[in-house]
């Protein structure tokens, strides 16, 4: 089942496209990260896919098919949104309480369990608590939705690193013990190959690189070599991106095969995810996987599949 | 998830049964009570400001019209009704009740969610965006209404001395029922004016997202709207008859006067101070500004001369509560039904 289905999915904010002719399916049983600069289209994207905007183009389904923002697919989705919003004025239990009203589930036992053992106290304000608490805290009420898929949109943004760590060891529990899909979106790259399985890259409103972590990083390889052939090498298929470091070069480079006839004079060296999405983000232009649209997509995808 | 219950899953989904509605009610409760508070503080304090002014209102009407025979003490206690005087007189500025009701109870409700970004919070919870905003607004439209309501009975009974029979022979002050600053305080109008004020609140919070130019734009909307209706709208809601009696009932609202000689027109309102000099120099005089004393009438009368007058009868009080009552109610749930959607169609 895919969480997350968009088809030429667009989003245009007065004249200016947010996210256009995105096409993407995200599996279920992932944690999966979208990444981008700012500005990419990763908020509008899940707005989109958690019903809180309409698209301009193009459709989004969520948890196989549900139509995004009916009422079937708000059962099953919770959102915490970017700098996880709360009444500020309201006390802790009253959250709990208004979360409880507003949802079909709500196993408050969980909750109250879960924010005992990170030291929350039910009576304080929402707004007296500290910004690591206030993102637990927000995403505490989503998961005792008992949701089937998480959608946290910037989580780690707000938080030092000691709350982003304890932050992302809740929801993977949650994962592994619920069975719960994670769609995130992070503009921070480090921390993202502890947790993310599946990994989709957008620049521009586009998507450029969408994946299981462990097959994307088997398929790119970055090549080292003396400077002075990199500009003939670069010229080659399959090239995403070539930098310069003293005299050696680098190239990284996509390939089908498991192995890739390495230049003499070159070494051949895998690749981790954080280089790989810092060279696609440097890369606007390039894509591993086209656009259906325009139809020239030799390359087997599994954002599709 | 299997191929197998792929299906089952599906038609669980058709048959979804969606949060009830009373769920609502407390979280409407929870976080709204600090504002009904506030309405509630502020309209109590006024009721009580009413009900002591109103007191010695009261008393010093009935003192004058029980006071015979005319004498002087008399007139000093005519006077004394008619001087009294506070914020109350006229009815302008409790006209003002109904916009700030409107602009701090109804222009946050959404503009603050919208401002500080919890819509995204509370419209992506199973209960739906749509019914969250209708769950909202209508209990609270009532409740802001019906309050009113209660208050505005309290109005009538301040203003009431203002209506008796007996005031224009007494020389007491006397108003029309539907002179402007009046009519809208009192019958159903009032509440009908803070449920149109609550609806503008909320749909222009909606609209401008921000709290504070929300209350902004609902004051100046709900103003323009007050004035508009009040001096152009209200005397139009039924013909105005015509009557070429001089004698026009204190109690009426006279829209227009005019005066005719030999059947054509011949001026509007006042009659020329010239015009007066020159047919009846024995009349007293100093009387411009003031209405036309019955000496001019029938001095004018012997010249030829006749008054027409349009006006709206104090009888047509209640007719003209129930259009106006009717007219804002069909507002009132325009602007929330418009608001409803602008939730469930544009939003992030």
């Amino acid at each position: 089942m895919n969480v997350i289905e968009a088809s030429a999915l667009g989003k245009r904010y007065g004249s200016t496209w947010a996210l256009r002719e995105c096409t993407l399916a995200i599996p279920g049983g992932h944690v999966a990260a979208l990444v981008g600069p700012n500005g990419a289209g990763k908020t509008t994207l899940l707005n989109l896919a958690v019903g809180l905007t309409d698209p301009t183009a193009g459709t989004a389904a969520v948890l196989g098919g549900r139509r995004a923002g009916s009422p079937a697919a708000l059962d099953g989705i919770a959102f915490v949104a970017q700098d996880a919003p709360l009444y500020k004025n309201l006390s802790v239990a009253d959250m709990l309480h208004l979360t409880r009203n507003l949802n079909r589930h709500f196993d408050q036992g969980y909750a109250e369990a879960r924010l005992a053992e990170l030291g929350v106290p039910l009576k304080r304000k929402a707004g007296k608590l500290s910004g690591g608490q206030q993102a637990q805290l927000a995403l505490t009420l989503a998961l005792a939705r008992r949701p089937r898929l998480l959608v946290l949109d910037e989580p780690m943004a707000m938080l030092d690193p000691l709350a982003r760590h304890d932050f992302m060891a809740t929801v993977i529990t949650a994962m592994a013990e619920d069975g719960v899909s994670v769609v995130l979106s992070s503009h921070v790259l480090a921390e993202l190959e502890r947790v993310a399985d599946y990994l989709i890259l957008v620049s521009r409103g586009r998507v450029q690189v969408a994946g299981e972590v462990d097959d994307l990083l088997a398929r790119y390889r970055v090549l080292t070599g003396p400077a002075a052939e990199a500009d003939r090498l670069a010229e080659r298929p399959g090239v995403v991106r070539a930098w310069r470091g003293g005299t050696q070069a680098h190239l990284l480079i996509r390939t089908n095969a498991t192995t890739y006839p390495v230049p003499p004079g070159w070494q051949a060296h895998p690749v981790s995810l954080e280089e790989l999405a810092l060279a696609y983000l440097r890369e606007p232009g390039a894509a591993a996987r086209p656009g259906p649209a325009r139809g020239r997509d030799a390359e087997p995808s599994e954002v599709t599949r | 998830m299997t191929a197998l219950t792929e299906p089952a899953r599906l038609k669980e989904n058709a048959n979804l049964r969606p949060v009830p509605w009373r769920r609502m009610a407390w979280v409407t409760w929870r976080q709204h009570r600090i504002a009904l508070a506030g309405v509630a503080a502020f309209l109590g304090a006024l009721a009580v400001y009413v009900w002591i002014a109103g007191l010695q209102l009261h008393h010093a009407h009935a003192a004058a019209t029980a006071c015979h025979p005319a004498s002087p003490a008399c007139a000093d206690l005519i006077t004394n009704f008619n001087n009294m005087n506070n914020f109350l007189v006229g009815g302008y500025v409790l006209q003002a009740v109904p916009a700030l009701i409107g602009a701090f109870a109804g222009a946050p409700l959404l503009a603050r969610e919208l401002e500080i970004g919890t819509f995204r919070y509370a419209w992506t919870q199973g209960f739906g965006r749509w019914r969250w905003t209708l769950a909202k607004l209508v209990p609270l439209a009532v409740v802001v209404a019906a309050a009113a309501a209660a208050i505005s009975v309290l109005f009538s009974w301040y203003y009431q001395p203002y209506f008796a029979t007996g005031n224009q022979a007494l020389s007491l002050s006397e108003a029309p029922p539907l002179a402007a600053g009046l009519f809208g305080l009192r019958g159903v109008a009032f509440a009908a004016w803070t449920l149109a004020a609550f609806a503008i609140g909320a749909l222009a919070g909606m609209l401008i997202r921000r709290v504070v130019p929300a209350i902004v734009a609902t004051l100046a909307a709900y103003t323009g709207l007050a004035l508009v209706a009040g001096n152009f709208l209200r005397q139009h809601y039924l013909t105005p008859p015509l009557t070429s009696n001089p004698n026009v009932p204190g109690s009426a609202l006279v829209l227009s006067q005019w005066w005719t000689h030999g059947g054509r027109f011949a001026f509007a309102g006042q009659p020329p101070n010239d015009l007066l000099m020159r047919l009846c120099p024995n009349a007293p005089a100093g009387v411009l500004g003031k209405p036309l004393h019955q000496t001019f009438f029938q001095c004018l009368a012997q010249h030829g001369y006749r008054t027409w007058t349009s006006y709206q009868p104090a009888s047509r009080f209640w007719p003209f509560q129930w259009i106006e009552g009717g007219w804002l109610l069909a507002l009132s749930v325009l602007l929330i039904a418009v608001t409803v959607w602008l939730v469930r169609r544009r939003v992030a």
